[in-house]
């Protein structure tokens, strides 16, 4: 299953970005091949709709859970109608290396 | 003619000023309307005793996607400026949110398979009121959870006609609400107050203005609080200063009650009264939108 991370930079020692639609990367993880993409987020300075816009991108991943710190109010329906599952984790000091590690831990 | 009252710091006495301002001309029996243009948070109704007399709906349109239709192709998403359509085609999922949607019409238009039609959503109210000193009052509210105040103000200003004295209560800032209604404003009036967020605020006021071409004219409210650099700016700047209100908790006590200190305290009431004749004396003439 993938897996999207909202991270603050570009790499697996940065930080948890607290924010969804309008985080700075994505991180994709693959629980089960273990394998790591990162992407930009282009929808990180959106006028307006950046979680909806945010949503179809990972959507185009085939990611079926997405883990980030806030999630804003128009995406939940969005998330609900793709069956993807959203996880809240309010620690901005958390690493996207950690959460990674917490994906496996719970296998 | 159209006088905006406008501050870009919220709480500086923009309403204070708009309803005493309106109340003066009132009693010497001008013809005058308020209009509340404040539409996320309006409060002028508070000051005065009024009757209903019409309420009008304000819409706009929202796309409704014939599922049964579509192709999929996505050129709708791709033209919304707004990511108001949500396009998923591989789980084949299209959705319109109708709260962030600005009622553009773009993805009717780029839709070649005649999937899209349209709804009427209702964004907010006008609401006209008579006072009982026989003057309009006229109030832009918008609905809890929508986001198009523009469309609710231009509504409210609309209904206001443009006969006799016509003061807009703009909201604060210097977003797109404030630009909308200044700028169906003759005069704009800026108030603010001698702090540092005061001319900060008054300052990118200003710029705006600037930009739209329109040279303010300022009140000091609570004059005597604070330090001078307000005054000093507006000196620089070559910015008229139409009036000076001092800091007096009796002023705080009768705005908190709903009332019009210029129904109670004389002094305020002439200073008002010299307010408005400025104003419409030498802004008021040669006015080519009248």
């Amino acid at each position: 299953m993938k897996v999207a991370i909202t991270s603050t930079g570009e790499s697996l020692e940065s930080r948890l970005d607290q924010r969804f639609g309008r985080c700075a990367f994505f991180v994709i993880y693959d629980t089960e091949t273990g394998g790591v993409e990162i992407l930009p987020n282009p929808n990180k300075d959106a006028v307006e709709g950046a979680g909806p816009a945010s949503v179809r991108l990972v959507a185009s991943k085939d990611v079926k859970k997405i883990i980030s710190g806030e999630f804003g109010v128009n995406i939940k329906p969005l998330l609900d109608s793709l069956k993807i599952q959203m996880v809240a984790i309010r620690e901005p000091e958390r690493t996207v290396k950690s959460v990674i590690d917490m994906l496996k831990n719970n296998q | 003619m159209r006088i905006a009252v406008a501050s870009g710091k919220g709480g500086t006495g923009k309403t204070f000023v708009a309803t005493n301002l309106f109340n003066v001309l009132s009693r010497r029996g001008d013809r005058v309307t308020l209009t509340d243009c404040d539409a996320e948070a309006p409060n002028d109704l508070l000051f005065f005793r009024t009757e209903k007399v019409s309420v009008k709906e304000v819409t706009h349109q929202v796309p409704v996607i014939n599922k049964d239709v579509c192709t999929w192709c996505g050129r709708c998403s791709q033209w919304c400026s707004f990511n108001a359509i949500f396009f998923v085609p591989n789980a084949k999922v299209i959705e319109v949110i109708e709260s962030i949607c600005h009622g553009c019409g773009a993805c009717s238009y780029a839709c070649n398979d005649e999937a899209i039609t349209e709804k009427p959503l209702t964004l907010g109210t006008v609401t006209s009121y008579m006072t009982d000193k026989n003057n309009p009052l006229i109030e832009a509210r918008l609905h809890v959870n929508e986001i198009s105040t523009v469309r609710v103000i231009n509504a409210a200003i609309k209904e206001s006609g443009d006969e006799g004295v016509v003061i807009l209560d703009a909201p604060p800032g210097t977003s797109c609400p404030f630009i909308q209604t200044v700028d169906k404003a003759d005069f704009v009036v800026l108030v603010t107050e001698p702090t540092p967020f005061g001319l900060s605020d008054l300052r990118q006021s200003v710029e705006t203005l600037k930009e739209m071409s329109k040279e303010p004219a300022v009140i000091i409210n609570r004059s005597d609080i604070g330090d001078r650099d307000v005054a000093g700016y507006l000196e620089k700047e070559k910015i008229p200063l139409l009036a000076e209100i001092r800091y007096d908790p009796a002023i705080a006590r009768a705005y908190s009650e709903g009332r019009l200190v210029t129904d109670e305290m004389p002094e305020l009431a002439s200073l008002f009264e010299e307010l408005a004749d400025k104003i419409i004396d030498r802004y008021g003439t040669g006015s080519s939108k009248r």
